[in-house]
C-alpha cells in the first residue's frame, strides 16, 4: 500500500549545496548577528541555525523501524507527524548513545522535512557576527566534513556549525530513490 | 493583458469543472435526454472556456472553442438537429477541447493540426447551416470588411459631427454628457448645443430628448475611433459624422449602419420568434430547474485535508486518554469516565462526519464511461448497451482518483475480448446488442465495483496455451477453471501481441491488479463460457484510515491490514516443515503454506523463533496466495489512521506506511506482499538451533514447486541486515 | 464616494478579472454568479453600473437586463453586457432588452475601463 504523500518524497532533489542554512559569510553583512542553538556530544560542541530548530524535547522511547541504519534510532510521533530520530554520536562514528530521559532530541526542519537529532545535552544559544564564523580548514584525509559549515569560538570552546541537511543527507534523501527502486525490484 | 495572468489558476480550475460538466451533460445527451437545459449547459461551459482562452491569448483553444460554441449554439436553438452523429461529434470535440486546455495549462505545444479534423467537421456543419439561413456569415465579421476604407488619416483632421439623441438613448441609460466627455479625449472639441427642439417647460416630457449638439473636432483619430465614441448610441440618435472637405455625404454613418441594420432586423425577428420560449421562462426558471441550484459551497481540498488530519490526531489523543484512564480506579471519578466515553463517541462521530465531507459519489468516474463504450464500440463495430448501477455510491476522494484507470481498463477488456461482434451474437442466439453492466455498492465497509458483460466468456484453452508459452505454468499444472480465468492477471500474461489499440495503452491486467492491490484492494474475474464474464474489484472506502490487527514481535508492534488476514493459529510442532532450500512451511488442513517469520525479515531481536510457541497469522494476497506470518502475539484489532513515513524519512521495505497507536507510539503498517518477497529473497536461516524445529520435507509437493525455484538470493538490492539496535 | 458596480458572470475567472480591473481603478465591485443572484444582491439598492455576462444558468443576462429595466430603481442604471466578437445578435438582443452598451470578450483592462467610464463616468 502506498500513501498519497509518496510523491513528496520522490520529488526531493538531492542538492547538498542548496541546504537551507549554508553559511556564506560573503553574502552577509559581517556585522549581522546570527543565532545558533548549541548542543554537545560528550565534550564536543555543535550548533545549528536557530531558525531551523523547531523544538527540543527530552528523549523518549521511539519505534524502531525494520532494518534501520545504525545511527537511526527510530521514529517518534511529534503531534501526529512521524519524525525520524538520528543519533549524532553514532553518526560521527563514536558508538551508540545510551539514551536516557536526560538526553535531548533537537527537532530541526531540513528542507521540507522534520527530523530529530539525539544529543547528550543542549548548551545554550550562541549569538555571533558573521565575521566571527571561520571556515573549516580543508583536510584531505577527512572527506566526510561537508556537514560542518563553519567554526565559532565561544569563550574557550570551539563550536562546529552543522548543516543537518548534509549530515543526514544520504539517509533522508538519496536513499529514498534507491530504496524505492529496490523495494520494487525483487519478484 | 499581463495583469490578468494571475487569474490563470482560477481559469484552469474552472475549466476542469466545466469540462467535467460537459462530460456528464454529454452523457446525458447520449442517453437521449431531450431536456433543452442540457445543451444550454454545455454551451455555457464551452462559452466560458472560450472567453478565458481569449483573455489569456490561448489562441488555438479560443479558436476551437469558438467553433465548438457555434455548433452548440445552433444545436440548442434547433438550427442543427441533434443526431447521434452530432452527439458523437460533440464528444470528440470535447475531447479535443480538454486536450487543448491541458496543453494550455502545462504550456505544451500541440501539433499545428491538432484537432483540425474535428474543427473542419464542425466548420462544415456550421457553415452548411449558415448558408441556409444566410445571416450568420455577416454576423461573424461585421467590421472587418469595412475597416479597410476608414484607414487612419495622416495628421490631424477635422470632423463635423451632428448628434441628436432620441428618447431611446436615455431609456438605455446612456448619457450624452459622458459621450461628449469621451469625445474630448480625442482632441479639441467645439460644441454647439442646439436648442431648437426644446419645447416650453409645460410641454416638456421628462422621458423625451430635446437637446442636440453640433461638434467640430480636430483630432488625429480615425473615423473609426470617432464612431466608436458613439458605439452604443448609433441607433438611438441622429448622427452625422463628416470629415471636413469630404464631399461624399454617403460616407456618413455608413459602416456601422449598413451591414448591421440588415442583420439587426433578422435578429430582431429571430428574437421575437424565440421571445416566447426563451426570455419569459428563464426569468421564472429559478425554481423550476431545481438541479441547477444546489445549496453547496466549494471548499479548498487542502482545508479538508487539514481537517481530516486534525481529526486523526484527535482520535489518537482520545484513544490515548482512554487507555491511560482505563488503568485508573474508575470508582473515584465516575464523571470523568462518563466524560471520556462521550468524548470517544463524539470523536468517532466527528471523524465519520469529516470523512464524509471527502466522500464523493462514484458518478464522476462512472459518467466518463458511456463515451468510452461508445467510442470503442464504434471502433470495434460492436453493439453495446452500458448499464450503470449504484452511481451514487460514495467513496473517499482519495479512492475516487484511483478507480478510474482500473475501471477503464476492465471495460476496455470486456469490450475487446468479452463481447462478440453482432453477427456472432446472433449466431449464438443472443441479442445483437451486448450489455455491459457497471455497478458499485458498499459491502462490509468496502466498495465493490463490478463490470459484467454478456459476452463469450474467457477462452480457457487460449489462456492455458498462452500461460504455457509464457512459462507461467507447466504441462502438469492442474488448475481449476477459476484459476485459469484469473491467469489473465498474472504478471507477464498480457503481451504486446495481445494488446490491441483497444485494450489499453500497453498496460496489462497484471498492472491493473497491482495498482488495485497497492490501494489495499483486490480484483478477480469470474467467467462462464458463452455467458459472459464479471470483474469484481473491491477497495477500501478511504485511504486515510483502515482496520488493522496490532501484532507484536520482540518488543515492537506492527499493524497488519485486516483485509489481508484470513485467520491466526498456533501450529503444532509436527505441522512445521522445511524445504531443502530453507523455505519453511506449515501444514494446515492438509495444505502446505509457506511461512515468513517477521523477526527474520525485519531482524527483530528477542522475538520468539519457534512458530510452535509463537503465532501464525495467515494472510492472503493475489500475488502469492496464502502465507503465514510468524509473530509473537496478537494485541487486538483497531481502526488506525494511515500516516506517511516518507514525508520525513524514506520508504522502508516491507512497510507501507505507519500509524500512531493509543499509547502515542508509532507503529509500522506491514506491506505483506513486500514482506513475502523479502522473506523469499533471504530464506536461508543460519541459526542451526532453530533449524531443528522444522522437519525437512524432501518430497516437494507439486503445488510448492514455485517456492523451490526462486532465485537463490536477490538480496543485493535489499538493505543489508544490521546488527540490531 | 466610490462608484458601485455589480459584476455578473457565471465564470469566476471573468468575475475576478472585471473585479480586479475595476477595483484597481477605484470602483466598488459586488459580484454575482447569475441573474437571480444578481437580483438578490442588488435588491432595490442603487448601483452605478451593472456589467453582466449573457450566457448564465438560472437567469441569463438578457433576462436580467429586462428585469432590471422593469424596476424603477434601476431603469436608468447603465448596464453593459459582456459578449464575444461573433455575438452581434447578442449585442442587439441586449440592446433590445435595455442594455446601455456592451464589452466584447476578450477585453484588455484599458478597454474595459474605457467603456465603463463611457457609461458611468
Amino acid at each position: 500500500m502506498e500513501v498519497a504523500t509518496d510523491t513528496q518524497a520522490k520529488n526531493v532533489i538531492p542538492d547538498p549545496n542548496g541546504a537551507g542554512n549554508s553559511i556564506d559569510a560573503l553574502d552577509h553583512d559581517p556585522k549581522e548577528i546570527q543565532q545558533f542553538v548549541t548542543f554537545a556530544i560528550g565534550k564536543e560542541e555543535y550548533a545549528v541555525d536557530i531558525m531551523q530548530v523547531r523544538e527540543i524535547q527530552a528523549w523518549s522511547e521511539v519505534t524502531i523501524l525494520p532494518n534501520q541504519p545504525k545511527y537511526m534510532r527510530g521514529v517518534l510521533n511529534l503531534r501526529g507527524i512521524i519524525v525520524p530520530i538520528f543519533d549524532l554520536r553514532c553518526r560521527f562514528g563514536q558508538g551508540e548513545t545510551e539514551a536516557t530521559p536526560i538526553h535531548v532530541v533537537v527537532i530541526v526542519a531540513v528542507k521540507d522535512r522534520i527530523i530529530g537529532i539525539l544529543v547528550d545535552r543542549v548548551s545554550d544559544i550562541l549569538k555571533v557576527e558573521y565575521s566571527e564564523i571561520r571556515k573549516v580548514p580543508d583536510l584531505d584525509d577527512q572527506e566526510d566534513q561537508d556537514h560542518i559549515v563553519g567554526l565559532v569560538t565561544a569563550g574557550d570552546r570551539m563550536v562546529a556549525l552543522l548543516d543537518a541537511a548534509c549530515l543526514f543527507h544520504a539517509e533522508i534523501i538519496e536513499k529514498t530513490i534507491d530504496v524505492a527502486d529496490a523495494s520494487k525490484a525483487p519478484q | 493583458m499581463d495583469e490578468y495572468a494571475q487569474f490563470k489558476a482560477t481559469y484552469f480550475a474552472e475549466c476542469s469543472e466545466l469540462l467535467s460538466d460537459v462530460e456528464s451533460q454529454l452523457s446525458e445527451l447520449s442517453t437521449g435526454a431531450d431536456d433543452p437545459e442540457v445543451l444550454h449547459a454545455i454551451f455555457r461551459a464551452v462559452h466560458s472556456i472560450k472567453a478565458g482562452a481569449g483573455a489569456f491569448k490561448y489562441n488555438k483553444l479560443a479558436e476551437f472553442s469558438h467553433e465548438f460554441e457555434a455548433l452548440l449554439d445552433r444545436m440548442r436553438d434547433g438550427r442543427i438537429a441533434v443526431t447521434e452523429d452530432g452527439v458523437n461529434l460533440l464528444f470528440r470535440a470535447s475531447d479535443i477541447l480538454a486536450a487543448m486546455v491541458e496543453a494550455a495549462e502545462s504550456g505544451d505545444d500541440l501539433a499545428n493540426d491538432f484537432g483540425s479534423q474535428i474543427l473542419d467537421e464542425i466548420t462544415i456543419i456550421v457553415k452548411g447551416e449558415a448558408k441556409s439561413t444566410s445571416s450568420e456569415a455577416n454576423g461573424t465579421t461585421p467590421a472587418a470588411a469595412t475597416n479597410a476604407d476608414t484607414s487612419t488619416p495622416q495628421g490631424p483632421v477635422v470632423y463635423h459631427i451632428s448628434f441628436a439623441p432620441k428618447a431611446e438613448l436615455f431609456k438605455h441609460a446612456n448619457e450624452p454628457l459622458l459621450i461628449i466627455r469621451e469625445l474630448k479625449t480625442l482632441g479639441e472639441v467645439e460644441a454647439l448645443p442646439s436648442l431648437q427642439n426644446l419645447p416650453s417647460l409645460q410641454a416638456m416630457d421628462g422621458e423625451e430628448a430635446y437637446l442636440a449638439w453640433d461638434f467640430v473636432i480636430r483630432t488625429e483619430a480615425s473615423l473609426e475611433d470617432v464612431e466608436e465614441v458613439f458605439e452604443f448610441v448609433t441607433e438611438d440618435c441622429d448622427l452625422l459624422i463628416e470629415l471636413q472637405g469630404d464631399m461624399t455625404p454617403d460616407e456618413v454613418i455608413p459602416e456601422e449602419g449598413t451591414p448591421t441594420e440588415a442583420t439587426v432586423l433578422e435578429y430582431a425577428q429571430h428574437a421575437i420568434a424565440k421571445g416566447s420560449d426563451t426570455a419569459a421562462p428563464q426569468a421564472a426558471a429559478g425554481g423550476a430547474k431545481a438541479t441547477a441550484k444546489v445549496s453547496s459551497i466549494r471548499v479548498d481540498l487542502d482545508r479538508i485535508d487539514r481537517l481530516v488530519n486534525m481529526v486523526g490526531e484527535l482520535v489518537i489523543t482520545q484513544s490515548m486518554l482512554s487507555q491511560q484512564t482505563s488503568e485508573l480506579p474508575s470508582d473515584n471519578m465516575p464523571n470523568m469516565v462518563r466524560g471520556l466515553e462521550e468524548l470517544a463517541l463524539h470523536t468517532r462521530e466527528l471523524q465519520e462526519s469529516v470523512m464524509a465531507i471527502r466522500m464523493q459519489p462514484v458518478k464522476s468516474v462512472f459518467s466518463r464511461m458511456p463515451r468510452l463504450v461508445r467510442e470503442l464500440s464504434n471502433k470495434l463495430s460492436k453493439k453495446v448497451n452500458l448499464n450503470t448501477i449504484g452511481e451514487n455510491t460514495e467513496v473517499d476522494k482519495t479512492v475516487i482518483e484511483e478507480i478510474s484507470d482500473p475501471i477503464t481498463h476492465m471495460i476496455r477488456n470486456s469490450l475487446d475480448h468479452g463481447l462478440e461482434p453482432p453477427a456472432d451474437r446472433i449466431e449464438a442466439g443472443k441479442p445483437e446488442v451486448g450489455t455491459i453492466t457497471l455497478s458499485a455498492e458498499h459491502r462490509g465497509g468496502r466498495i465493490v465495483i463490478t463490470i459484467a458483460d454478456d459476452g463469450r466468456g474467457i477462452n480457457r484453452e487460449a489462456v492455458l496455451k498462452r500461460a504455457l508459452e509464457r512459462g507461467l505454468i507447466t504441462e502438469n499444472s492442474q488448475l481449476t477453471d477459476d484459476e485459469i480465468d484469473n491467469m489473465i492477471f498474472a504478471p507477464g500474461f498480457s503481451t504486446a501481441e495481445q494488446v490491441t489499440d483497444i485494450s489499453g495503452r500497453g498496460v496489462g491486467m497484471d498492472v491493473v491488479r497491482r495498482n488495485i492491490q497497492s490501494l489495499g484492494g483486490r480484483v478477480s474475474i469470474q467467467s462462464t463460457p458463452g455467458k459472459g464474464s464479471r470483474f469484481t474489484m473491491t477497495l477500501p472506502l478511504t485511504l486515510a484510515v483502515m482496520d488493522g490487527m496490532i501484532v507484536e514481535a520482540g518488543t515492537e508492534k506492527y499493524v497488519i491490514p485486516i483485509t489481508n488476514i484470513v485467520e491466526s493459529l498456533r501450529p503444532s510442532r509436527e505441522a512445521l516443515k522445511r524445504l531443502p532450500n530453507g523455505q519453511r512451511l506449515v501444514r494446515i488442513r492438509g495444505q502446505y503454506v509457506p511461512l515468513c517469520a517477521l523477526h527474520h525479515v525485519f531482524n527483530i531481536p528477542g522475538a520468539r523463533k519457534d512458530p510452535a510457541k509463537a503465532l501464525v497469522v495467515l494472510v492472503e494476497s493475489e500475488e502469492f496466495g496464502t502465507t503465514g506470518i510468524v509473530v509473537d502475539r496478537l494485541l487486538g484489532q483497531q481502526q488506525v489512521v494511515i500516516k506517511s513515513l516518507e514525508s520525513n524519512y524514506r520508504p522502508v521495505p516491507g512497510v507501507s506506511a505507519a500509524t500512531i497507536l493509543g499509547n502515542g507510539k508509532v507503529a509500522p503498517i506491514l506491506d505483506i506482499e513486500a514482506i513475502y518477497r523479502i522473506s523469499q529473497s533471504k530464506k536461508k536461516i543460519e541459526d542451526d538451533e532453530e533449524e531443528l524445529v522444522f522437519g525437512t520435507l524432501n518430497d516437494v509437493p507439486e503445488e510448492l514447486e514455485h517456492l523451490t525455484d526462486m532465485p537463490p538470493s536477490s538480496s543485493s538490492t535489499m538493505p543489508q541486515p544490521t546488527a540490531g539496535s | 464616494m466610490a462608484k458601485k458596480v455589480l459584476a455578473v458572470d457565471d465564470s469566476k475567472t471573468m468575475r475576478d478579472m472585471v473585479s480586479f480591473t475595476l477595483k484597481g481603478a477605484g470602483y466598488d465591485v459586488v459580484e454575482a454568479e447569475d441573474g437571480l443572484v444578481a437580483l438578490e444582491r442588488i435588491g432595490g439598492n442603487a448601483v452605478d453600473l451593472v456589467i453582466t455576462d449573457i450566457n448564465m444558468p438560472n437567469m441569463d443576462g438578457i433576462s436580467l437586463v429586462k428585469a432590471l429595466r422593469q424596476n424603477p430603481a434601476h431603469s436608468s442604471t447603465p448596464i453593459l453586457v459582456l459578449t464575444t466578437e461573433s455575438d452581434d445578435n447578442k449585442k442587439n438582443e441586449g440592446r433590445a432588452a435595455g442594455a446601455t452598451g456592451w464589452i466584447v470578450k476578450p477585453f484588455e483592462p484599458e478597454k474595459l475601463l474605457k467603456v465603463v467610464q463611457k457609461v458611468c463616468g
